[in-house]
């Protein structure tokens, strides 16, 4: 028994192993050329376990006395979320090394913190879910405040952890109430005993706490208001980080938490997240024409967009997750484009984030303005381009389930929000002339950009192909 | 062999239009032609050796299939369509090559300026639209193909763009054939309610039981196939010119002259009555609707000729005797005569376009000048010219033997002649009021059509040059690409009467036509017409030589008695001159009230409202709300903890509350 729970966690335990291996050798070797060698090797090994995970064959199987359930959907997610990890490493050597930010606790942390989102992801008790946050949540903290020269990165990590103890707080009160009325923590058995005895108003609560911690991990409005101060303060590969992964397995684990254990109160979920897809949509889309700064502007961009995602989860059918899963894919792939981009943003050696001064960029590298422009472009969700498929099928599921009202909120509020990225491409070609940034680029940034902008444009014939792949994990996921 | 003719001119009209940059003006010039030319090749391969005994339909792809409907992009050949096919092509062709000449060195141009690529690419976009619209097996390929021809001969009558006139021109011919459009999009609603399908085959069928059958429409319980005729005629009259909407047609004249030879004489303007034919089941079962159509196209005859005794403009005359000739045309329709219809198209595509392009190279050899009353005694400058032209007025007035296809069994005389009298003939054999009223206004529109052809080859061609001198010692023919479709078309409208009299009207016009045209089994009209008293057959002939007589007494025996009774009668002729005042009331009536509506709309609706709640909207709500936000994103960690308390605290209490 206990081998097959060990067997089935092993890529975990095989992170956390590796993670821990990188703290030692960090330590003792006290080389930098040891540290780029250790980003690198954390890179690989991303790429090595999403491996392992991809061959195995997907299986409903339970860990751990039913802690955890590891099926495709989590699979899924483990395999998006350790690619983009390293991805993203790769990505922010170049930034790292300039500010001399390129340390092994970098590496070390945001190993850990995968670990914790491939728990999240695959939790199937509520205990199991707190571990893989608690451990996400405490890694991230940390390498929110990664700079610690800098006023505005410690303010942000701070921010961070006091609103996030605070989130905590509020799932742990949730479980507690829920477990204190069904006397279970375990998924399948909480879903039992509400279809026994129905919602009480112990559960009740208890379910809006935790959806009120969970809202707060994917910066949902109202419990979004960290997000534009710790995107601004941490450093940028931090922050895109941020942006993507940390969102990818919180949106999973709501789905998960939605629809297993509270599978039998979606009426009274669904009224919840109806408030919360609402109000970030059309917050995330009215704040965002404020900014001034490109990482406070794709903070609100980010809120905005999983205002949408929130759509296809309210609906509650297994066309509504899939419509998820595919609108995370895509907003995960325009993010790392702009990203890539916003790593890179420099003037003589300094980082800059004024989106004033993306001014005629264009004129610096025509294709390299294009692309993200293309990028820009596909996360506003014009046609052609991938973003606006990604909201038809959000959309379509909506109102298949009779969501109207939810779907004009989001056009209105796609309509607000096209006017700032409009006018970031707008200052692309056509800004006012003043210092511009600087032309260089690392070559991995540079085909990352290029990729995520051939991505959302040929993306939209067949939407990378997943779409039917996507649909059988949200079916069976659904059971 | 069909799919070729149709898509060869999209294909030039594509090379020309976008890249004659890489190719060159002159290469896409011949490439686009070449194109027309292999069409029309085998458009009259295809009507020459074709028997039309089985209707051919050709599936090319399934076009919109949502819901119930379901329409393909198909081809439908049969004798109508081969007759149009043939008509298209060969004057499209004729006119490409005219007009390699006649555009050469626009004097609207500058010499740096390219258009000779555009132009071709019109021309040839407009022949790839007609032929849409003719082979097509339903409603809305045909309306694809409607449109198309509008987009056509609207983007080629302002091809001149930098002349205000031309562009007054072509919004006009566009706004006014909308109107047409509306009944025609109508009338195809009203065949997709009452039959579930925009086929031809499926309404066909069902013809005679919807003419039992009755349909609510605008609040009146109407017979459904008269309506249906009656819109889709609507559509036909906007396109054909037919009298109310027959205003844009001499404006149109703005265009280069080719454009009027190919797209308002010859093709584009005789859809109307190709549609009409095309709908012979349908308007056979619906006798009012026919009768309309009779009284509208014989008033449209008269009418147009009418105007055309007194204009100066020559391609104006023109341009009103194809207006009065397009009448001719429905009024055969009309009375159950579609082969005549038929037949009288065929022909008039001929003799009119002959005239147009004979027309264009007067003016080419006047320098542009277009005012018959500054012209006189070209003939000896323009010896060819004239004699062609000579031609296409003996062809339109109606000059052959009368009485002939008695006497001899065989018809005797120019093209025009055979066909006109045949419809004449028919509209009296119809033994209807609405047959007699367009058998009297037809005599009396063949009258002035002799008298107008004649003033026009009068003026032009005798008598003492009235211009300015230079322009009379600088006239010359035109070069042989542009005498050499004159040519052709002259000996188009002497023969092409006589070749094909038997096949559309004569005893061999049910083996020619079979399917395509349907006649009623108590409608004996195409036996009939032969049987009309003598005096029937020969008084088109005396009117013809009437007016010949009038026309030589005003304008060469005794030069001064024209203008002494136009002054005599001076209303009259002012009437006539302006057209019997249609413009002007339209434009009171219409034109008028609606741009004070359009202003209302404007200022109140758009303006005020749409654009103020819209502006409004984004410049004032909005930024508020940002800036409100961004007071709220205060950077207080206490302020953000309590968001998340007081969200955490509405949701709890929207459940409080039962």
């Amino acid at each position: 028994m206990l081998i097959d729970s060990l067997v089935a966690l092993s890529p975990e335990i095989m992170l956390s192993i590796y993670s821990m291996v990188v703290v030692m050798v960090g330590v003792f070797s006290k080389t930098k050329s040891m540290d780029v060698s250790l980003l690198w090797l954390s890179c690989l090994m991303f790429c090595f376990i999403s491996l392992i995970i991809a061959l195995t064959e997907p299986s409903d199987i339970y860990a751990f006395n039913g802690a955890f359930k590891l099926d495709g959907f989590s699979q899924f997610f483990k395999i998006v979320i350790l690619l983009s990890s390293g991805l993203i490493l790769a990505m922010s050597k170049d930034y790292l090394s300039r500010y001399n930010l390129l340390n092994f606790e970098y590496s070390a942390l945001i190993c850990l913190s995968v670990v914790g989102m491939m728990i999240m992801v695959s939790a199937s008790n509520l205990m199991a879910v707190y571990l893989g946050l608690e451990l996400q949540s405490l890694s991230l903290y940390v390498i929110a405040a990664f700079r610690r020269d800098s006023l505005k990165s410690t303010e942000a990590g701070l921010k961070y952890f006091v609103l996030g103890a605070l989130s905590s707080g509020l799932f742990l009160y949730g479980a507690s109430l829920v477990y204190g009325f069904t006397g279970t923590t375990g998924f399948e058995e909480i879903s039992g005993v509400i279809l026994d005895e129905g919602l009480s108003t112990g559960v009740l609560f208890g379910l809006i706490f935790i959806l009120g911690g969970m809202a707060f991990k994917v910066s949902a409005v109202p419990f979004h208001m960290w997000t534009p101060d710790v995107y601004e303060g941490s450093p940028t590969p931090v922050t895109t980080f941020f942006a993507i992964v940390p969102k990818l397995a919180a949106i999973a684990m709501l789905a998960r938490l939605l629809f297993v254990p509270f599978g039998n109160a979606i009426s009274e979920w669904q009224q919840i997240l109806v408030f919360l897809s609402i109000s970030s949509m059309l917050i995330g889309s009215i704040a965002a024409i404020g900014q001034s700064n490109i990482k406070r502007l794709m903070a609100y961009s980010s809120i905005s967009h999983i205002g949408f995602a929130l759509i296809g989860l309210t609906v509650g059918s297994s066309e509504g997750l899939s419509a998820v899963i595919i609108y995370m894919f895509i907003y995960v792939i325009a993010n790392f484009g702009v990203f890539a981009f916003i790593l890179n943003m420099q003037r003589d050696g300094v980082s800059v984030t004024d989106i004033s001064s993306l001014s005629l960029y264009s004129r610096v590298n025509s294709i390299r303005a294009f692309c993200l422009s293309l990028i820009i472009l596909s996360l506003a969700g014009l046609p052609p381009l991938v973003g606006f498929f990604g909201k038809v099928f959000i959309f379509k599921a909506a109102i298949n389930s009779g969501f109207v009202p939810l779907v004009i909120v989001g056009g209105l509020s796609s309509v607000i929000g096209a006017f700032y990225y409009l006018r970031m491409v707008y200052l692309i070609y056509f800004g006012e002339v003043s210092d511009r940034l600087g032309g260089s680029m690392p070559f991995i940034n540079q085909v990352v950009l290029t990729t995520s902008a051939i991505a959302v444009t040929l993306g939209s014939i067949n939407l990378f192909g997943i779409q039917g792949f996507v649909s059988v994990i949200s079916t069976t996921f659904l059971g | 062999m069909v799919i070729t003719v149709l898509f060869l001119p999209l294909l030039g009209a594509i090379i020309a239009g976008f890249f004659h940059p890489i190719f060159g003006e002159k290469m896409v010039k011949f490439f686009a032609s070449s194109c027309v030319f292999v069409g029309a090749i085998l458009s009259w391969t295809i009507f020459l050796v074709t028997d039309f005994s089985t209707v051919e339909k050709i599936h090319l792809f399934n076009w919109i299939s949502s819901g119930h409907l379901n329409v393909a992009w198909a081809i439908r050949l049969d004798a109508l369509t081969s007759i149009m096919l043939v008509v298209v092509c060969s004057v499209s062709f004729l006119v490409h090559l005219y007009s390699f000449g006649y555009m050469k060195a626009d004097h609207n141009w500058k010499q740096s300026e390219k258009y000779e690529a555009r132009f071709f690419s019109y021309l040839s976009f407009f022949t790839f639209a007609m032929l849409a619209l003719i082979t097509s097996d339903n409603f809305l390929q045909m309306f694809f193909g409607w449109e198309g021809v509008g987009v056509a001969s609207y983007l080629l009558i302002g091809f001149y763009y930098k002349k205000p006139s031309a562009n007054a021109a072509a919004i006009k011919a566009f706004v006014v054939n909308r109107i047409g459009d509306f009944g025609f999009i109508l009338g195809i609603f009203c065949v997709f309610i009452s039959t579930g399908s925009l086929y031809f085959d499926d309404l066909f069928v069902q013809a005679e039981s919807l003419a039992d059958e009755t349909i609510q429409f605008v609040g009146f319980k109407l017979n459904t196939i008269e309506l249906i005729a009656v819109l889709l005629f609507i559509g036909a009259m906007g396109k054909s010119a037919q009298l109310f909407l027959h205003t844009w047609l001499p404006d149109a004249m703005e265009g280069p002259t080719p454009v009027s030879a190919l797209i308002h004489a010859a093709t584009m303007v005789t859809a109307g009555v190709f549609l009409v034919c095309r709908m012979s089941p349908v308007m056979e079962f619906a006798p009012s609707a026919s009768a309309a159509v009779t009284v509208i196209g014989a008033s449209t005859a008269l009418f147009a000729a009418s105007v055309g005794l007194v204009q100066n403009d020559i391609k104006r005359i023109i341009a009103y005797s194809t207006c009065s000739q397009l009448g001719y045309m429905f009024a055969a329709a009309g009375v159950g005569f579609y082969q005549a219809a038929m037949f009288h198209l065929f022909t008039h595509a001929f003799f009119k376009a002959l005239l147009f392009l004979g027309a264009g190279s007067v003016i080419h050899g006047m320098h542009h000048e277009q005012d018959i009353r500054a012209f006189g005694g070209l003939r000896k400058k323009l010896p060819v010219t004239f004699v062609l032209m000579l031609v296409g007025t003996l062809a339109i007035t109606g000059v052959g033997i009368p009485l002939s296809y008695d006497l001899f069994h065989y018809s005797i005389g120019f093209s025009g002649f055979l066909s006109k009298d045949a419809i004449i003939e028919g509209a009296y054999a119809a033994n209807s009021s609405s047959g007699l009223f367009a058998f009297w206004a037809l005599i009396i529109a063949a009258l002035f059509t002799s008298f107008y052809s004649w003033r026009l080859i009068f003026l032009t061609f005798y008598g003492e040059f009235r211009g300015k001198n230079d322009d009379f010692l600088n006239a010359h023919e035109p070069e042989t690409t542009m005498l050499l479709p004159l040519l052709i078309l002259a000996i188009g409208s002497i023969f092409s009467g006589m070749i094909f009299y038997n096949s559309f009207v004569g005893s061999e016009a049910n083996d020619f036509f079979h399917d395509a045209i349907f006649n009623h089994q108590n409608n004996y009209i195409l036996k009939d017409f032969h049987y009309v008293p003598a005096w029937v057959k020969i008084l088109p002939f005396f009117a013809m030589l009437l007016g010949f007589f009038l026309a030589f007494n005003f304008y060469v025996m005794n030069t001064k008695a024209a203008s002494k009774l136009a002054a005599q009668h001076f209303g009259l002729y002012q009437f006539l001159y302006n057209k019997w005042f249609f413009d002007e009331l339209f434009q009171l009536l219409i034109v008028k009230p609606v741009l004070k509506i359009a202003d209302i709309f404007w200022r109140w609706g758009d303006e005020r409202f749409i654009d103020g709640f819209i502006n409004r909207l984004s410049l004032v709500v909005i930024p508020k709300l940002t800036s409100f936000y961004a007071r709220l994103q205060s950077g207080f960690l206490f302020h953000y903890a309590f968001g998340m308390i007081i969200g955490t605290t509405l949701i709890i209490t929207w459940f409080s509350f039962p």
